[in-house]
């Protein structure tokens, strides 16, 4: 099947555009089918000026400046557009801290004898996280420290008397300050959820700024909640190291039952991944060559980073998996699954299988997933894949011929061994004389979704390829990496054409001091979305190591095709931690000229971070470098 | 002879979204999309407007582009004229900002703005095939259509209805 260029609107993956066309023959609508359905979008929920907190409402505020000016309740404009952003960061917040609260469980069963299929695959990260939250380990036993790290992560939720520990422990003391002396350091994760939720109310907070202060305690209650998901989950499925795969959907096999984990917490993929090989002999009995695991949005950057288990594609695209007609299951746990794939899969004879209480879809297929059982439930859901092999089977399929190869795992940990090996006794020391020096001239994170209001992609895309030229070091999470993965900017084949002259010389060196014989990728995979964690960690060691706090730092980070409210609640505490932040998408706050200014300018004397939002990549790129020029000034480099 | 074109309202389809209100505005901005229009001085405003009539009919009003428009008569400084194409439109250049048409318009549809201290109404977007509010109504309560093809439809529906009382 041919590449169809007039599907460059809606996506930059040739693979994705092939299968747009084939939803287009077929008749099945798709995302970018039902966005056209849905415009024009309603002009008062696009700038925030729409409420519906209580049951006088729904209220609207007219943006043109004529009556009404304000809710029937008062509300101004201000007050409306800030309850709004409280709440998407309360939400984000409480979707990353739930995904890590499953892993604290698990934990939790693991020592208790409860959930055998689990173990410690990396008791080195169990003690190192145990000592950094100040518990004993000295001639422990590690299913001991294992239930206090697990105990101290539960913990974490509740308004209590001391710090959240993985907020207070994870950032440099000058934040600790900073954010204390704004009254922005949370007392528990669910504890700012809820209190959002309360001061959102009918009749409760009504002053912008103090709202605001409330939504940047969420956010770093956020930050509380990635960083104890991407620890547990280090501990319990092992830190990753540097690993070579495949993206794309090239990576389906027609002869294999293929079966794609989508969705978020390890918990379940892991599962599915370990189970899978067992059960080969039971695919060959239904006519296929085995069972072939791909990945789908962030859980597959967790299978990605772990077990080089090949990524299939992200976000917006999802559905166009399925158009293939070889996807025979996707095993979902929670956050990013569109309701859609189940039109789509029955359309194409295949699967959805929903496995969370707190994540059905009316017309999957349910497969309550139990710790307790975990293996025994995996393996329902991979027969219930095979399953539909056996219908398939002999059907033609429409994979289309692309992929990209991928080396990813790049966690905190393993690239401090990566540079370690330049620097045995300094392994900062490396990477902090180039920045010095010039060769890198600051650091970009990339992070966040596919938003179908952008060709797929494209933000991605333009803004990598300009900040690599500029010597840039990029690296990336979630869908973001998913984007740059698809277009080969993770193959270390393309660092050659990709990247400025000083960076090149320095991800080479360092590859070839580890024995790669070549440099590392031009964008480093830091993992899922709650990995954002291991981003935050790299600035604070390397703040650390300079003596400055973050917001001091050349570093920026950018969501330019943002979709969820956890990409809004990322942002937040990017902000809070002192970076200027990027969103590549309209944030519905321009009703309120007032908040609008705080987040894009006044937060900086809070913070030291502020939000870029610029819907242009071009020019959004220019920003980011001047904002990393701006703060090399500062440094005096 | 070529018959030119109304906004005609579907009441009953009109669910009071006032997606026609916004890309109105934004339709009569400089530049042309909401996040700039929100930014710009003078104010783009809104030429229609959605009227609530108590208990549940929601009623999008604008000029109606009169044959006869009051409005041109009462205009003392020669402003308000209709075009070629049947559009009633006003010279802001020569509106002395009287407030006459407002007084004799039967709609209200005539607005003030007080950054340029002009009146301002629907000019049914002369750059446009389609005016914005008619192509942004999600319900299509808001058509574009002549007098003929409006009229043709209301008398089969209300052909359709007297057929079924008729069977009843």
């Amino acid at each position: 099947m041919s590449t169809d260029k007039s599907f460059e609107s809606k996506s930059l993956d040739p693979a994705v555009q092939q299968m747009i066309a084939k939803a287009k023959e077929k008749g099945i609508a798709t995302v970018w089918d039902r966005y056209e359905a849905m415009n024009p979008q309603c002009g008062y929920g696009d700038t925030g000026l729409c409420c519906r907190n209580c049951l006088q409402g729904p209220c609207r505020i007219n943006p043109f400046g004529d009556e009404p000016k304000t809710g029937i309740c008062g509300s101004t404009a201000d007050v409306m557009v800030a309850r709004w952003l409280d709440r998407a960061i309360a939400a984000g917040t409480a979707a990353h801290s739930g995904h890590a609260k499953h892993l604290a469980h698990t934990m939790m069963k693991m020592t208790k004898g409860q959930a055998p299929d689990y173990t410690i695959k990396d008791p080195v990260k169990l003690k190192s996280v145990a000592v950094r939250l100040g518990l004993p380990v000295e001639g422990r036993d590690n299913m001991e420290i294992a239930r206090d790290v697990a105990s101290a992560a539960l913990a974490d939720f509740a308004e209590k008397e001391t710090p959240v520990l993985w907020a207070a422990t994870v950032v440099t003391e000058g934040r600790v300050k900073a954010l204390s002396a704004i009254g922005a350091v949370p007392k528990g994760i669910d504890h700012e959820v809820s209190e959002i939720m309360h001061r959102t109310l009918y009749g409760v907070d009504a002053d912008a700024v103090n709202l605001l202060i409330a939504g940047i305690r969420c956010g770093v209650a956020d930050l509380a909640g990635c960083y104890m998901g991407t620890d547990l989950a280090d501990i319990l499925f092992g830190t990753p190291t540097p690993v070579v795969s495949k993206a794309n959907m090239g990576t389906l096999k027609a002869d294999m039952v293929n079966i794609a984990a989508h969705g978020h917490n390890p918990v379940l993929s892991e599962m599915i991944v370990t189970v899978a090989e067992s059960m080969k002999q039971e695919a060959v009995a239904a006519g296929a060559k085995g069972v072939n695991v791909v990945g789908i949005c962030c859980t597959g950057n967790e299978l990605l980073e772990r077990h080089a288990i090949p990524s299939c594609t992200h976000s917006v695209s999802q559905e166009m998996a399925l158009l293939t007609g070889a996807l025979d299951a996707i095993v979902v746990d929670y956050q990013c699954i569109m309701p859609s794939l189940v039109t789509v899969a029955e359309c194409m004879g295949s699967k959805i299988i929903t496995t969370m209480d707190i994540c059905k879809i009316t017309g999957a297929e349910h497969i309550e997933f139990t710790e307790e059982a975990a293996a025994e439930k995996a393996k329902e859901a991979v027969r219930a894949a095979i399953a539909v092999f056996k219908k398939r089977k002999g059907q033609p399929v429409d994979i289309p011929d692309v992929e990209s190869a991928v080396v990813a795992g790049f966690s905190t940990e393993s690239i401090v061994a990566a540079l370690a090996k330049v620097d045995a006794k300094d392994p900062l020391k490396p990477l902090v004389d180039n920045i010095k020096n010039g060769n890198i001239r600051g650091v970009c994170l990339f992070a966040g979704c596919n938003n179908v209001k952008v060709p797929q992609d494209r933000n991605f895309k333009i803004m990598a390829e300009k900040l690599l030229k500029e010597n840039v070091l990029v690296v990336a999470t979630g869908c973001g990496a998913g984007a740059l993965m698809r277009h080969g900017f993770m193959d270390p084949a393309n660092v050659g054409s990709l990247c400025g002259d000083g960076l090149k010389a320095v991800l080479t060196a360092i590859g070839e001091a580890n024995g790669l014989g070549g440099p590392l990728p031009p964008v480093l995979h830091l993992g899922s979305c709650v990995d954002n964690s291991r981003a935050v960690a790299i600035v604070v060691a390397l703040a650390n190591y300079l003596g400055v706090d973050t917001d001091k730092l050349p570093v920026v980070a950018s969501a330019p095709e943002a979709v969820s409210e956890k990409a809004v609640s990322i942002g937040v505490y990017a902000v809070a931690a002192g970076l200027p932040t990027h969103v590549g998408v309209m944030l519905p706050v321009l009703g309120s000229p007032a908040v609008t200014g705080i987040l894009t300018d006044k937060v900086k004397g809070l913070t030291g971070g502020y939000f870029i939002v610029d819907l242009d990549p071009s020019s959004a790129a220019d920003k980011l470098l001047a904002a990393i020029d701006e703060r090399r000034k500062g440094l005096g480099l | 002879m070529h018959e030119p074109k109304e906004i005609f309202v579907n009441t009953s389809r009109c669910t009071a979204c006032k997606t026609c209100e916004i890309s109105c505005a934004v339709a009569h901005s400089r530049s042309g999309n909401l996040y700039g229009a929100l930014q710009e001085k003078p104010t783009p405003k809104p030429r229609l407007y959605v009227e609530w009539v108590s208990p549940d009919v929601n009623v999008p009003i604008l000029c109606r582009h009169c044959e006869d428009a009051p409005c041109v008569h009462a205009c003392i400084s020669g402003a308000i004229s209709r075009n070629k194409e049947s559009v009633v439109t006003t010279d802001s250049d020569k509106c002395i900002g009287c407030w006459t048409c407002v007084m004799v318009c039967p709609y209200g549809v005539i607005g003030r703005h007080l950054e340029t201290h002009k009146s301002y109404r629907c000019d049914r977007c002369p750059d446009r095939e389609t005016p914005a509010c008619v192509s942004s109504c999600p319900t299509k309560a808001l058509v574009y259509r002549t007098v003929k093809s409006f009229s043709k439809d209301v008398r089969k529906e209300a052909a359709s209805k007297m057929i079924a009382g008729e069977g009843e």
